[in-house]
């Protein structure tokens, strides 16, 4: 279990962490979800030794980072944002290296590398300079070296950043994979992606987490009530202004006549599914129904709301 | 150890990966190599006093320019966090990049010893034991000289900006001795035991004083033990 407490972080004058709090339990992906300079990679950069905090800490378990920071660093795989890599190392070289540093005897490595080939998909590559490999194997190349040593928790800062459609699904697959045994930390500023991975996403915001939970469960809390558009066409104006009180639970909060058809805007609560019995009014009422839409609500408009910012489609 | 070794053996490998170690290597040998066999034939004796004079002033610039890479670089490609989050220690990291440095000037010093092959043959009444311990001496400089390196690659991520810094401060210990003339009676002693010529002549004739080694041994531990600490100090910015 990993269990940060009241982070904090001054940049000279930027106050650029401000208490931050969470925890992340064995085999649970977390999406850590903000702005550029909202401080998710500098939660990440605390979180893996590179940093240190202003004040709080961060406990793996029972060790700090404090205290403990390289037992902390061997049970971290970590892929920094921008995958800085050693181009004119092979990418064999360049695995083994991590390996003697992570303390893996030649057999142990032997078996490592086999299966990171397999899970990174580094068979054509294996022993090309590193600087000769493209974008998406090179990001591979930065997911195998974090995984080889079977880390308990993983942190991967923007993994999908600057990839192909193609790439990014095969990151995410295996991120997903990885999820399944170990606690698994991704960062990134691409919504789509966050809520395609993760089983849980903070949202941080200038240096505080300003929402934590599941997508359905942030949306859940952001929607409040549920929205509904109504387009329908022969609807008189004693048959518009009596659906409030003709269907339980409905308020018509916004009628707007367009070319002959009414446009209603109709809230309810989120418990309720009131669109049977709106159908039926509709139909008792000689009302030709052209659209009805329950409006949706996207992690995207959640982002907003919390941050005031949209998130970048990158 | 295992994680100095595996440093050790990932730099030196990322050397001579590069055209630049041997560009240097070509360089060092041929300056060396020019100075010394000028004098060496002018003057027709069989001693190696005129390598032991230009190699510590060629070291100003080809041990410099060595070093500049060793930390800088990992700081201006962004590998200095993949180092900081594995499980080094920073002393480990500093000693692993300075050895390696230290075993480039080792090899640029190795060019030189076809100079001692010609001593050897055109040569008469050699004085091994001076040869010895001028290539002893002109071995401390040069690990002396990449310490400092290694401290003011650690200082910056533009690799000229170490060079030149580097290349100062060598130059400020080679010149301290040339400098007495223009100080107090009472700090010349001090002043000329920090410089590296005073100790290094001393060693060129054929003499290894226990103070020579201390100078050596106590400078390099300086400059390495600050480099480590700018390295701690990184994570607190």
């Amino acid at each position: 279990m990993i269990r940060v407490e009241n982070l904090e972080k001054y940049y000279g004058d930027i106050h650029a962490l401000k208490g931050i709090d969470f925890e992340i339990d064995d085999g649970e992906i977390v999406g850590f979800l903000g702005a550029n300079g909202a401080g998710k990679s500098t939660t990440l950069k605390i979180m893996t030794g590179f940093l240190a905090p202003s004040a709080g800490n961060v406990f793996i378990d029972d060790l700090n980072i404090q205290d403990h920071s390289l037992d902390i660093r061997e049970q971290i795989g970590y892929l920094p944002e921008m995958n800085p890599l050693y181009g004119e190392m092979r990418v064999y070289d360049y695995l083994e290296f991590t390996s003697q540093i992570r303390g893996l005897d030649a057999g142990e490595f032997k078996t490592a590398l086999d299966r990171v080939v397999e899970q990174c998909g580094l068979h054509d590559v294996i022993h090309l300079p590193i600087s000769a490999c493209s974008k998406g194997y090179k990001q591979r190349v930065g997911l195998s070296a974090a995984i080889l040593h079977d880390p308990k928790v993983l942190i991967f800062d923007e993994p999908v950043s600057g990839l192909d459609p193609n790439q990014i699904v095969e990151i995410r697959n295996l991120i997903r994979e990885l999820g399944q045994q170990k606690m698994v930390i991704i960062s990134s500023h691409i919504l789509q992606e966050i809520e395609a991975t993760v089983d849980r996403i903070v949202i941080i915001d200038h240096g505080e987490i300003v929402a934590n939970g599941t997508s359905q469960e942030l949306m859940a809390g952001f929607m409040g009530r549920t929205q509904l558009t109504l387009d329908v066409k022969y609807a008189n104006e004693e048959s518009l202004a009596a659906l409030s009180n003709s269907v339980d639970e409905v308020e018509v909060t916004n009628i707007e006549v367009v070319d002959g058809r009414s446009v209603l805007s109709i809230e309810y609560a989120r418990e309720v599914d009131p669109r049977e019995a709106i159908f039926d009014y509709a139909k008792t009422s000689g009302w030709a129904i052209l659209e009805m839409t329950q409006n949706q609500v996207h992690l995207e408009d959640v982002f907003r709301g919390l941050t005031g910012e949209g998130g970048n489609d990158e | 150890m295992n994680n100095v070794m595996a440093i050790y053996r990932k730099e030196v490998g990322a050397y001579f990966k590069s055209p630049m170690a041997y560009i240097f290597l070509v360089f060092f040998a041929l300056f060396n190599g020019y100075f010394f066999s000028n004098t060496f034939f002018l003057f027709s004796q069989s001693d190696m006093r005129a390598l032991f004079n230009i190699t510590p002033m060629i070291y100003l610039i080809f041990v410099p320019a060595v070093t500049m890479g060793v930390l800088a670089r990992e700081k201006s490609a962004g590998t200095h966090e993949l180092m900081a989050t594995l499980p080094i220690k920073n002393f480990e990291l500093v000693i692993g990049k300075y050895l390696s440095a230290f075993t480039l000037v080792l090899a640029g010093l190795g060019f030189t010893l076809i100079h001692f092959f010609t001593l050897l043959t055109v040569g008469t009444n050699i004085d091994y034991g001076g040869v010895i311990c001028g290539y002893l001496g002109l071995a401390l400089v040069g690990a002396f000289y990449a310490a400092i390196g290694t401290f003011t690659s650690s200082l910056t991520d533009n690799q000229v900006v170490a060079f030149i810094l580097a290349a100062v401060f060598v130059l400020g210990f080679y010149l301290l001795d040339k400098l007495l003339i223009f100080v107090p009676a009472a700090l010349a002693g001090p002043i000329q035991f920090m410089a590296v010529d005073y100790h290094l002549s001393n060693m060129s004739r054929g003499v290894v004083d226990s103070r020579n080694l201390v100078y050596f041994g106590s400078l390099i531990w300086l400059f390495l033990a600050l480099t480590v600490r700018v390295i701690d100090i990184r994570k607190w910015r």
